[in-house]
């Protein structure tokens, strides 16, 4: 059974949908944690969900509004030092995948975090790296999550903060980042995945109400359809009971709105 | 060898003008309180490290005290932007601020080597990316066995580390427990080190394994309860995530953002008077 649900809970339920029973989560804040913990909460029960502040295994009861909340140490397989977390668990290869944000992407999903506009000189001073460069570089594949705008979907990056695929080809691996890169960039609109050969995106699902021209319209640079571009399936009815309850929990809990920014 | 001092003692003993300064606590533990003491002491040209600077170095940019900063995120965890840092980096103002900026990973790994008190971090990062652009001291280093280029950047060894935990007994030692951060080896990589503590004990009853720092590397200890808010202390309080949104629109202006300083940090005498007010402004957030 599928029900209504609106763009960004589509966007929630696909993103988490990529997560398989077991695989070892690097979770960034925001949209990230969201589809990590409903993965967790729906089809993958034994997702083990890794925070940069410390928690391994966290099992958080609400969203958490920062990195290191509370709710992850107490809910954790264990908690170990920042320095541990980068050196033995993410460098030392342990993590399956890395859910990551972005303010700006390009065709072959590098993604920037730091600047719009001349770093010297930037229109917007954006908060920076934080754990990307490494999850992106370190995990075996990665996931992005970010709502599509010609703003944030670019032909040309300010800053290339963390590497996909970086010039497309064979460039990422002659460079030397060891995971595979990302496998999927989930937005509100669609699921775009890199061709094979050229590892440039390319919308592989449409979500159900969107359009070719809305996607189109969206990106800044010429998107490419795969061939095989299906639809999307819709959100469960379980799935999206289970988004809206932990989304209303985590309201309640911290007597506001606004959790994923 | 740590002694029993008021905040203000410590700060003023142990922060001075030019230092090489790190407040750390991620996302948890941070401290609050002994910032404002900089901001009150009207401490200048500080050289700013911290992974996440959050609202505490939001503040310090802001009073005029800093003058760099090393960082790796910048922003109001759950939030959005940190409009102070954004205004000194983009603007200048109030002073122009230079910004060294580094990877979670790169500072982590930073902290471990000014620890071990070597002069550089290893580290399998940044490659491909435009860090190495913009930042000269992000370097590489072909290792010696395999011939793997990786990335080379140099340690962090602050004058001053500041950190809050949750106790210390008679003699100093300090327990911390929760997210610890980076915070240990932030301590064992500076000259010198100050810490805030929620209670003094008489004695820490701490497992073997407990992360305990001894007091004979600790220059100062201090009593200040609630000492880490608007971030919290696990086993004390929670995090005032609704004085983070509020940041948001108090930081946003300058105007605005000087009256806050002025009214809730150089006009009072120390944390506790600072609490004093935040505790009205609580009540007060009912009736809205």
């Amino acid at each position: 059974m599928t029900t209504a649900c609106t763009a960004e809970e589509m966007m929630t339920v696909a993103a988490s949908r990529m997560l398989r029973n077991g695989a070892v989560c690097f979770v960034g804040i925001g949209l990230p944690s969201t589809a990590a913990n409903l993965a967790r909460l729906t089809h993958a029960p034994d997702a083990v969900l890794v925070y940069e502040s410390g928690p391994i295994g966290a099992k958080p009861p609400i969203l958490p509004l920062s990195i290191g909340d509370g709710s992850l140490a107490e809910t954790a397989d264990t908690v170990v030092s920042t320095p541990e977390i980068f050196r033995y668990w993410l460098q030392g290869g342990r993590i399956d995948v890395g859910f990551l944000g972005a303010a700006q992407l390009d065709r072959f999903a590098n993604i920037n975090t730091t600047v719009i506009g001349p770093y010297e000189k930037p229109k917007v001073r954006l908060p920076g790296a934080g754990g990307a460069p490494e999850i992106s570089s370190s995990a075996k594949e990665v996931v992005i999550i970010v709502k599509q705008s010609k703003r944030t979907f670019v032909e040309k990056l300010d800053f290339i903060t963390s590497v996909g695929f970086l010039n497309g080809g064979q460039s990422r691996e002659t460079a030397g980042l060891r995971g595979k890169g990302p496998v999927a960039v989930i937005t509100d609109l669609c699921i775009m995945r890199p061709d094979l050969t050229t590892r440039e995106l390319k919308v592989a699902s449409i979500h159900p109400g969107v359009d070719r021209e809305a996607i189109a319209a969206n990106t800044a640079w010429q998107i490419q359809f795969a061939e095989d571009a299906s639809e999307t399936v819709l959100p469960t009815a379980q799935e999206l009971t289970v988004l809206r309850e932990l989304k209303a929990r985590t309201t309640k809990a911290h007597g506001a709105e606004g959790v994923d920014t | 060898m740590a002694e029993w001092t008021t905040l203000a003692e410590a700060v003023a003993a142990h922060v001075r003008d030019g230092d090489i300064l790190a407040m750390e606590g991620f996302t948890h533990l941070i401290p609050f309180a002994a910032g404002h003491e900089v901001i009150r002491q009207r401490r200048r040209n500080l050289s700013l490290i911290r992974m996440t600077p959050d609202l505490i170095y939001d503040q310090l940019i802001g009073a005029g005290c800093a003058s760099k900063l090393t960082f790796s995120w910048g922003g109001n965890p759950g939030v959005g932007s940190l409009h102070r840092f954004r205004d000194a980096v983009e603007n200048g103002w109030p002073c122009p601020l230079e910004i060294e900026e580094r990877s979670h990973s790169d500072l982590a790994n930073a902290y471990v080597a000014g620890a071990a008190n070597l002069p550089f971090a290893v580290l399998r990062g940044y490659t491909a990316s435009d860090f190495p652009r913009v930042n000269s001291r992000v370097r590489s280093i072909a290792c010696p066995f395999t011939g793997e280029v990786l990335a080379a950047t140099p340690s962090v060894q602050p004058d001053v580390t500041v950190i809050h935990a949750q106790k210390a007994d008679w003699k100093g030692n300090v327990l911390l427990w929760g997210i610890l951060g980076v915070q240990k080896e932030a301590v064992l990589a500076a000259k010198r080190a100050i810490v805030t503590v929620e209670e003094r004990v008489r004695s820490l009853d701490a497992g073997p394994n407990a992360c305990i720092l001894p007091h004979w590397v600790v220059n100062a200890v201090c009593e200040v309860p609630h000492g880490a808010t608007p971030s919290y202390a696990h086993g004390y309080y929670e995090r005032d995530n609704v004085f983070y949104r509020e940041w948001d629109q108090i930081s946003r202006d300058r105007p605005r953002f000087g009256a806050w300083m002025n009214e809730n940090i150089l006009k009072t005498q120390g944390f506790e008077e600072y609490l004093a007010l935040q505790n009205k402004a609580w009540a007060q957030r009912e009736y809205r």
